[in-house]
């Protein structure tokens, strides 16, 4: 079967290994574009697989996998870099280059990627910079920032390709309140405006109700649990049913 | 047996990619550039001191078995066949393989570890081309650079020595260092260098780029760039001299 016009991220009966462990066991779900996914569950169970998986860092060892219209686990390294180019990820530990300061990190890729004039490439990255509350900080050193400015920092390189498919592996874990609440707005302005399609993996079940469309629940490399909030919260699987309770 | 093969065919595999992904653009060149300041530059200070002491010990080694037999002219010559023909290379190789070779490592495999590599490729850029070839090649380079440094270091420190002693002065012991010294045995042991360059980026990228484990994997990449590195460098140094005794007869002396 292969997905119609409206699929951001395909997934079909994927399966992932590493060595005898088995991490994710014939997962399958659909994200439509502009849609909000949140994946949840507990700590190891291949959420950052998941997401590793959809710009392919990673490869399934069984199962199909498309972004769009392609499938993307049988293409070739330039096919993939076209893929990759509608993809933004801000990962887990920001994964910043250290090397750069914060202005270089998010010029890089529009540098590389874009035919883009200095100007431009300077006033893109002043704008996302300002947007995720790091302006001040444009030559800081990746080494010297906060592990939540960290954070903002990779989500600022993230957007800066204006990426059509968001992944973001817990954009708010280790944020204040008011910060983490900026953030949503973020993206939940990214989804509004922008109909970005947004994969987020979260443990933060206030933030993931007000930005997610729809939630997937895994737990010991099952997809337990996929549906709205109402339906996650009715299902009969008790993990999914804690995991999306406001009441934690 | 079977995981020894596995692993010279990976680093082989590993090598010639390299090479390969040198003749392909994009080219990396701002990449190479940092690499070569990096790499080479920042290497002159411990080669000329290394360089230095080696010429000098030389020089007081040599003259004291010279002088026994009255042949004290000949220390000028001694000096520069020894340090360009084999010293100068193989030092400079052996002291690159453990600066070059473990920062190379290191750096590396912290890019792995901290998944910034993973992040250099989700923005679609070939992280190959952009971190191990730029090495690669500003080893190669590098090393003939740093060598020549090395052999001028040693000449002068053995100057200074055998002044110190004879009182020779700096016009009679270059016309004396040069007189036998040829260029077919001056630019081949330098070339070699090159071999060993190649080496040391090529190990030393391979283990930091395919490290697989966390914090730890670090430390190791970067040890075992430098064994690896200081053994090959060796053992191919015997090849090579081989290969220039057959090539340039008249500089087996
Ligand atoms: N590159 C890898 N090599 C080997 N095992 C891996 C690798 N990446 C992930 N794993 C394993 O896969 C499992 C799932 O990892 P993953 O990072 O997806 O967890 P997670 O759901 O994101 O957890 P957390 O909420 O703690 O981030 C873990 O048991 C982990 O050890
Ligand atoms: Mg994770």
């Amino acid at each position: 079967m292969n997905p119609d016009d409206s699929t951001a991220v395909f997934f079909q009966s994927v399966s992932k290994s590493f060595g005898a462990k088995e991490v994710l066991h014939e997962v399958s779900f659909n994200v439509a574009a502009g849609e909000a996914l949140c994946i949840l569950g507990r700590s190891g169970t291949g959420k950052s697989v998941t997401l590793k998986l959809i710009i392919a860092l990673l490869r399934p060892d069984a199962g199909k996998i498309w972004i769009e219209q392609d499938e993307i686990t049988t293409l070739k390294t330039e096919e993939l870099s076209r893929v990759r180019r509608k993809i933004g990820f801000l990962f887990q530990d920001a994964a910043l280059f250290d090397s750069f300061t914060l202005y270089e990190n998010l010029s890089l890729p529009l540098a590389r990627l874009t035919s883009k004039s200095q100007e431009e490439i300077d006033s893109m990255v002043v704008k996302v910079l300002r947007e995720v509350g790091l302006a001040a900080d444009k030559k800081t050193m990746p080494s010297q920032l906060s592990g939540g400015m960290r954070k903002r920092a990779g989500l600022a390189r993230a957007l800066v390709l204006e990426p059509k498919i968001l992944l973001a592996d817990e954009p708010v874990s280790g944020l204040d309140r008011i910060t983490a609440s900026e953030i949503d707005e973020l993206l939940l302005q990214q989804k509004t405006e922008r109909q970005t399609t947004l994969i987020m993996v979260t443990h933060d079940v206030h933030g993931a109700r007000r930005v997610g469309d729809r939630f997937v629940v895994f737990d010991h490399g099952h997809l337990v649990a996929y549906g709205t909030a109402a339906e996650v919260e009715s299902s009969d699987n008790e993990t999914a049913r804690q995991l999306i309770s406001l009441s934690s | 047996m079977t995981n020894a093969i596995e692993f010279v065919g990976d680093v082989s595999v590993f090598s010639l990619r390299a090479i390969a992904d040198l003749f392909r653009p994009p080219f990396e060149a701002e990449q190479f550039w940092i690499q070569l300041a990096e790499i080479g530059s920042r290497s002159v200070p411990l080669i000329v001191a290394s360089g230095f002491a080696l010429g000098a010990v030389m020089t007081l080694h040599t003259r004291s078995t010279l002088v026994t037999f009255g042949a004290t002219a000949e220390i000028p010559t001694v000096q520069s066949l020894g340090f360009f023909i084999e010293i100068g290379p193989l030092v400079a190789g052996l002291l690159m393989a453990g600066r070059v070779g473990s920062g190379i490592g290191a750096v590396l495999a912290n890019l792995r570890v901290t998944e910034q590599i993973d992040a250099i490729e989700s923005l679609s850029i070939d992280s190959f081309k952009f971190l191990v070839v730029p090495r690669v090649l500003a080893c190669v380079i590098a090393l003939p650079l740093l060598t020549l440094i090395m052999d001028f270091s040693g000449l002068v420190a053995g100057f200074v020595a055998e002044y110190a002693a004879s009182g020779i002065s700096w016009h009679l012991y270059i016309e004396r260092a040069f007189a036998s010294l040829d260029w077919a045995n001056f630019v081949p042991p330098t070339l070699k260098t090159a071999v060993f360059g190649f080496i040391i980026g090529a190990v030393s990228s391979y283990f930091g780029y395919t490290t697989s484990e966390g914090a730890q994997g670090v430390g190791k990449a970067a040890t075992n760039s430098v064994v690896l590195c200081s053994l090959l460098i060796i053992v191919s140094d015997v090849v090579l001299v081989q290969c220039i005794a057959v090539a340039f007869p008249r500089t087996a002396l």
